[in-house]
């Protein structure tokens, strides 16, 4: 049966830390760290599932066992050990837990209140200093709907008025008091930016400051990078001078590490930016801006990990995968402004289609987060009515295993492959339906969720003791 | 046209068969689809291995073993789902194109001076040469409602039902669209009282109860006019409201002036599911909207719309959000509400019979039955499920082209590249 250890107890049997992580650079240190503690679990075993490995595999009648918070085989015929929970999944489908690039669960939270709409900095229109992190409410009776829906890790974003908004934060999706006992252990940041039509709206149209064009928003990537770099260039450690004998004593004062001066909270997020520390996410929907980015990321240098939105990345899907470039997409919103106007419903299924490609679902929706496997079947079927067929083992790569690598968290969750975290949903049939619906989710090997009891389902602060429970 | 100026309902049915005679131009074809499960949306359900034959873009026969006239195209539909072309939702299609751009938008009235116009009629500016029209057919939408946005004043205006075939003008009755409780609230003197406090005066005014040059008027002649046949019990007013007091309050108000009225949203409205049943007062569900998004939607579930059904009220669905280019998820709505409770019958007929009927154009669409339109749709798998697409499209029994700019976009780029540029593909 399930042992409920203490999460201390938890800590000690299995460490949930990046693997031997080398140093962070002074770029990405990190003073709000996590305190996930994963709750440790008897071991569970689920048996004879058809499962979907996020890898692009389709297993049949296959085990999948969780033990001390891992993944610890995925097989046919697995023994159990000794107190494990078996699961029958005949008839059920097995996945990895569904992670979501693009959320502001937290940060623009239900009820959509003044006092909670913390998700855009709109004071600036460069704020790389701001962390999403900080105006995460963990209360946001979102996060339980989305884990309803099988999401066990998002990244929470900024909103995209600016042109760079700040820093996104990897949570995993598990209730709490604090957003720090959520936070993704070792997950990187994302930096968020943003193209086109929002920037130059809320700024030029909104407060009359630049940027009011496209061509202003370039200028003002250009100026912000052009800072990080000269900052970037003063902070990086320096070779140690030639010790001039006469002089005497060692080379241990400032100048022998970093000798930059006064830390720059923007420049910070930059820098790391560049050396790659900081996962670069562009909210961007034109085919011709994407281009435009690509090209200023090779002026300064850092990587572009996905494009948010990007309606238009059917008319690039080759470039954005010979690049690595992972387009993170709707399935079918279009036209509510004019450079959603050309977002077509075969936007996934033509980014997915060339080698190496990287096509991911995502929501940027409260309402969305919580079908993202529906949005994924509408793509099936679209494409299939264009002539493509796309099986689900393949579609299930969109929903875990790439929105893994956009994040740069494939090494621990986006699978299931044996070593990696536990995050799995167990689902009443093959997720891509309108009708399907997660039954169990676990995370970190301890079962978070389970439809039709109520007492395996968190609820918020928030919604404890409303007279309007639903 | 048979919009609900002043017109006599007893007229309307022969205004309306004039218009359908306008609308059906001569190449409403004779079709005979064979052998399909027909989802009727009618008493008689769901009918395995049936035939449905059209002539002059009408349904003229259900049943088994029927032959087709000379000239009829047949369609071998080999056991998959025909059904009523579907409902897309209150909508702002064809008065809405890109929704950030005010010169391509038409659905809301701002008029500082005088912001209560009930005889504001979106539909005036209805374009159906809109690229949305193609889109949400493509996905077997066939008709949606016309939903006036409260702009200036929470009494957004009137709207009519269009069936997406090109044809220029609404069918049916008009309807006219209030928007109550917390988003109404900052159009109404910062408080959602006051919605009552200026309904009992505009009442007043269109009952004769109010001089009409006293200088307080809210109305203008013409919205007392429009008001007054609202009043007298021509064409439903649509409600959006979602918590349950207001609903409260709103059936009160609608029982004493023998109102028609509909709610739409309704994020609580399973709370007085029986209050609705009893007084015969339809739902417009937002059937994926289960978060508590203001203080009016603490109570949202995903079961209001299986709730609202198993006490007897009549559900359709309606979405919050950009319900124009995104209605063809009205069917995901569909399904998550079965997925959620909601029968399967009961979730198609919120898609078809019973919008009709709320909207007042049951008698010619929105059920596959003899004497009706012949607006279906034949689909490739389950229509509720989001993982299967719409086949063919027929309206007025005319197949309509399974195209759209989408479809014209990803064609073009789904082409391997050539030397030339995709400009000269097409």
């Amino acid at each position: 049966m399930r042992t409920r250890l203490t999460a201390g107890l938890g800590l000690a049997l299995f460490s949930l830390a990046a693997p031997s992580a080398p140093a962070a650079s002074r770029f990405v240190q990190d003073p709000y760290p996590s305190t996930y503690a994963a709750i440790a679990s008897a071991p569970v075993l689920i048996r004879n599932a058809t499962v979907l490995t996020g890898t692009g595999a389709r297993l049949e009648q296959t085990d999948v066992l969780l033990r001390d918070g891992r993944i610890a085989a995925v097989g046919t015929a697995l023994a159990a050990p000794a107190g494990t929970r078996e699961v029958d999944a005949r008839g059920k489908w097995v996945t990895p837990g569904i992670i979501d690039v693009h959320s502001h669960l937290g940060v623009y939270p239900s009820p959509g209140v003044s006092a909670h709409s913390d998700g855009n900095e709109m004071t600036a229109p460069v704020t790389a200093n701001v962390w999403a992190e900080h105006s995460v409410w963990p209360q946001d009776p979102g996060f339980a709907a989305a884990l309803a829906g099988g999401v066990t890790s998002m990244q929470v974003l900024p909103g995209s008025a600016n042109l760079v908004g700040g820093r996104g934060v990897t949570l995993k999706n598990v209730p709490a008091t604090t957003y720090q006992a959520m936070k993704f252990p070792g997950a990187p940041w994302g930096l968020k930016m943003a193209c086109g039509e929002n920037p130059k709206r809320v700024y030029g149209g909104g407060k009359g400051v630049a940027p009011g064009t496209r061509m202003g928003n370039v200028a003002g990537y250009r100026a912000a990078f052009i800072d990080a770099s000269e900052y970037l260039a003063k902070n990086a450690p320096k070779k140690p001078a030639k010790k001039k004998r006469w002089f005497g004593g060692d080379d241990k004062g400032d100048s022998a590490g970093d000798a930059g001066g006064k830390r720059d909270l923007k420049l910070d997020t930059l820098a790391g930016a560049i050396q790659g520390d900081i996962r670069v996410h562009i909210h961007c929907y034109r085919a011709d801006e994407m281009a435009t980015m690509l090209d200023l990321s090779k002026e300064f240098g850092f990587k572009i990990a996905a494009f948010h939105h990007a309606v238009e990345a059917y008319k690039l899907s080759d470039r954005l995968a010979a690049e690595g470039v992972c387009g993170a997409l709707w399935a079918d919103w279009w036209g509510f402004k004019m450079e959603a106007f050309d977002g077509i419903q075969d936007n996934i299924a033509l980014v997915d289609r060339p080698p190496n490609s990287c096509a991911i679902v995502h929501s940027d929706s409260p309402e969305g987060i919580q079908r993202l496997n529906q949005e994924a079947a509408k793509v099936i079927a679209n494409a299939r009515r264009a002539g493509i067929q796309i099986a689900p083992e393949r579609a299930m790569m969109w929903l875990s295993y790439n929105a893994a690598r956009a994040l740069g968290v494939e090494k621990q969750t986006g699978s299931l492959e044996a070593g990696k975290m536990g995050d799995v949903v167990v689902w009443n049939g093959s997720p891509f339906s309108s009708y399907a619906q997660a039954e169990q989710v676990y995370i970190d090997g301890h079962q978070v969720y389970e439809r039709g009891d109520a007492r395996r389902q968190p609820l918020s602060d928030f919604m404890l003791g409303q007279e309007a429970q639903p | 046209m048979s919009r609900s100026s002043g017109i006599p309902s007893r007229c309307r049915a022969w205004l309306g068969a004039t218009l359908l005679l306008a609308v059906l131009p001569a190449q409403a074809q004779d079709l005979l689809v064979r052998n399909a499960t027909v989802h009727t949306a009618s008493a008689r359900g769901s009918l395995e291995h049936t035939d449905v034959l059209v002539q002059g873009g009408i349904i003229r026969a259900v049943g088994t073993g029927l032959s087709a006239p000379a000239g009829a195209s047949v369609v071998e539909a080999a056991g998959k789902p025909l059904t009523p072309a579907l409902f897309g939702g209150i909508t702002d299609i064809g008065i809405d194109e890109v929704s950030g751009e005010s010169t391509t938008v038409d659905s809301a009235l701002k008029l500082a001076d005088q912001p209560l116009r009930p005889e504001f009629d979106v539909s005036l500016a209805y374009n159906p040469a809109s690229v949305l029209i193609p889109v949400a057919r493509l996905d077997g939408i066939g008709f949606t409602a016309l939903g006036a946005n409260s702009g200036g004043g929470f009494i957004a205006g009137q709207g009519g039902v269009v069936r997406l075939d090109g044809s220029a003008d609404p069918i049916g009755p008009l309807a006219l669209y209030i928007r109550l409780g917390a988003s109404g609230a900052e159009l109404t003197g910062s408080s959602r009282a006051a919605q009552w406090m200026l309904l009992e005066q505009m009442v007043s005014e269109a009952r004769g109860r109010v001089p009409a040059d006293s200088p307080h008027a809210l109305l203008t002649p013409a919205g007392r006019a429009t008001l007054a046949r609202y009043l007298a019990g021509q064409g439903r007013l649509v409600v959006q409201v979602d918590r349950a007091a207001d609903i409260r309050q709103l059936l009160r108000w609608a029982t004493r002036e023998k109102l028609k009225i509909a709610i739409a949203g309704g994020a609580e409205a399973w709370r007085l599911a029986p209050q609705l049943a009893q007084a015969n007062v339809p739902v417009f569900v937002d059937a994926l909207g289960n978060l508590p998004s203001s203080f009016d939607q603490l109570g949202a579930t995903l079961e209001n719309a299986a709730r609202l059904r198993a006490a007897g009220v009549q559900v359709s669905f309606a979405q919050r959000d950009d319900a124009s280019h995104n209605a063809r998820k009205m069917r995901q709505l569909a399904g998550n509400a079965v997925a959620n409770g909601l029968p399967w019958q009961d979730g198609l007929a919120g898609l078809t019979r019973v919008p009709a009927q709320v909207l007042g154009v049951g008698d010619r669409i929105g059920s596959i039955e003899v004497g009706k339109l012949a607006d279906l749709v034949l689909w490739e798998g389950d229509p509720l499920d989001v993982g299967h697409y719409a086949e063919q499209v027929w309206l007025g029994g005319r197949a309509m082209p399974m195209r759209s700019r989408q479809t014209e976009l990803r064609d073009r780029y789904l082409a391997p590249a050539t030397a030339e540029p995709r400009a000269y593909s097409r």
